[in-house]
């Protein structure tokens, strides 16, 4: 228990006196999973809108795909990337294994079908509400997805920021392709999970803390979001 | 004012022949051959079912017939809906102020940005929205988002507009602002086709009234003949108000 307490307060001052050491492990995290998130909504947002407006063959797998890959397990799609970015996988001449980029492309793959599934469902509720109205103002395909991207603006971000929630906090995959190399692919999650087992109490609940806060702050900012869509648009 | 509405050319008359639109067996549409020519005010009238909300779609172009032609004149071609407008019987507000759902609807027919302001501002004027014209255009009641989806309409200028029970869950004041809007939409040179299950309403409005049942047209006559002349037993009955399903 004594132990805790030091801990704790040691963690503390990491914090408070920002400490170089934690600093550098949670910008890698940031950039990384920020990175990864701009990515996956680069590509989700036009995917979801494409299979909740337009009729395609295939237009069914890839919805069930999308719901299926949203469950996916970290250290599944960590060992898949490593697997493509080992020496002797496809893309092994790339030299990306145990970079931050591995690490990226890992949490693109594991948030793209979160973000994708919950735009699809939002740009496909408005587009059922909408899609008549735009069709009779004339709107051509290009102008009814950016007036859906538009008017659904408050709950894509809320999904956006549950991909940035799910990417920040995820450790399997990153582990795995980044390898927790000490200045170099060391984040927050990995940094836990060893540094406990090496005693290093005080760094991993520092880290332990500014996560919890991090997570507090996103399921905050979402609420806030879909409280004043709700007061401002009624929906 | 209505050719000064649109150096355009005219879209008007409408011709269908042998409009037809069927989902399975029901033939919810059945062979509908009509025109709609410039001028009066076309109120369709006919019990819940009878079709009108499929004729008004199928004719504005939201709906693919099964069978039948929809004809504008002109060989206007796929431009004729670009001259068209429609209210719907629920308004649908996109998720925007009020002046913004009107601005939106100009962007799309390619106004200029530099007209677009005033014309907003006329419209929503016109309407009697001005003062709200900065709100959220769903935290509106329910008559002024109606109106507001009539100001959309109006400021396209287009040659005919398209209402599907413009009133039907409004209140009499609320219906009342409505009617003059339309009245005043109608005065400056629109062609209106509307249905409407309210019969004062249609004697109000309409300057002819096209009875459906059951996808088809029973009688279309001008609104006093209709009323005080009706030629067939089903209009008779449908003015009386029995139900006709
Ligand atoms: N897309 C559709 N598919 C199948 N049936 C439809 C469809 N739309 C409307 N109907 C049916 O067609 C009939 C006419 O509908 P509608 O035009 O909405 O009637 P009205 O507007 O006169 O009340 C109704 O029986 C309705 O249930
Ligand atoms: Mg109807």
């Amino acid at each position: 228990m004594t132990d805790f307490g030091a801990a704790f307060a040691a963690a503390v001052s990491l914090i408070a006196t920002l400490d170089a050491g934690l600093v550098e492990i949670v910008g890698l995290s940031l950039r990384v999973s920020l990175s990864a998130v701009f990515i996956a909504t680069m590509i989700s947002l036009p995917l979801g809108a494409a299979v909740a407006l337009f009729r395609f063959p295939g237009r069914g797998a890839v919805v069930v795909v999308l719901n299926a890959l949203m469950g996916l397990p970290p250290v599944v799609v960590g060992l898949i990337v490593y697997l493509m970015l080992s020496r002797a996988g496809p893309f092994g001449v790339l030299g990306l294994l145990f970079t931050p980029t591995a690490m990226i492309v890992a949490q693109v793959i594991l948030i793209t079908p979160i973000i994708a599934s919950l735009a699809r469902q939002v740009i496909e509720d408005l587009w059922e509400e909408y899609s008549e109205q735009l069709r009779s103002l004339g709107a051509g395909p290009r102008q009814a997805v950016g007036a859906l991207l538009w008017d659904g603006r408050f709950s894509l971000f809320t999904a956006v920021l549950a991909g940035f929630g799910r990417a920040s906090a995820e450790v399997g995959a990153v582990m795995i392709v980044g390898g927790n190399i000490d200045h170099v692919t060391r984040v927050m999650t990995t940094a836990i999970a060893l540094e406990v087992s090496k005693g290093d109490l005080a760094l991993a609940l520092g880290l332990g803390i500014i996560l919890i806060v991090l997570s507090v702050g996103i399921t905050g900012a979402a609420f806030v979001l879909r409280e004043s869509a709700r007061r401002a648009h009624g929906a | 004012m209505a050719r000064e509405m649109s150096g355009a050319p005219a879209i008007l008359p409408l011709a269908v022949e042998g409009l037809t639109y069927t989902a399975g067996e029901a033939r919810l549409i059945d062979d509908l051959t009509f025109r709609l020519e410039p001028g009066p005010r076309t109120v369709i009238v006919g019990p819940n079912g009878a079709g009108k909300s499929l004729l008004l779609r199928l004719c504005h172009g939201l709906l693919t017939p099964t069978a039948g032609t929809i004809r504008w004149s002109g060989g206007a071609g796929p431009d004729a809906s670009r001259r068209q407008a429609m209210v719907f019987q629920r308004p649908v507000m996109l998720r925007r102020s009020a002046a913004a759902n009107v601005e939106f609807a100009l962007s799309l027919r390619h106004i200029p940005r530099d007209q677009r302001k005033q014309r907003v501002a006329a419209a929503l004027a016109k309407t009697g929205l001005a003062d709200v014209a900065g709100r959220p255009a769903r935290v509106l009641s329910f008559g002024e988002q109606q109106r507001l989806a009539l100001a959309r309409a109006w400021a396209l200028e287009p040659q005919v507009l398209w209402l599907d029970e413009p009133t039907a869950s409004l209140d009499p004041a609320a219906t009342r602002a409505v009617e003059a809007i339309i009245d005043a939409i109608h005065a400056g040179g629109t062609k209106i086709v509307m249905t409407t299950h309210d019969l004062g309403q249609a004697r109000r409005l309409g300057d002819e009234i096209v009875l459906l049942h059951k996808g088809r047209i029973v009688e279309r006559a001008p609104t006093a003949d209709f009323f005080e002349r009706p030629q067939s037993p089903l209009s008779r009955a449908f003015i009386q108000g029995e139900l006709l399903w």
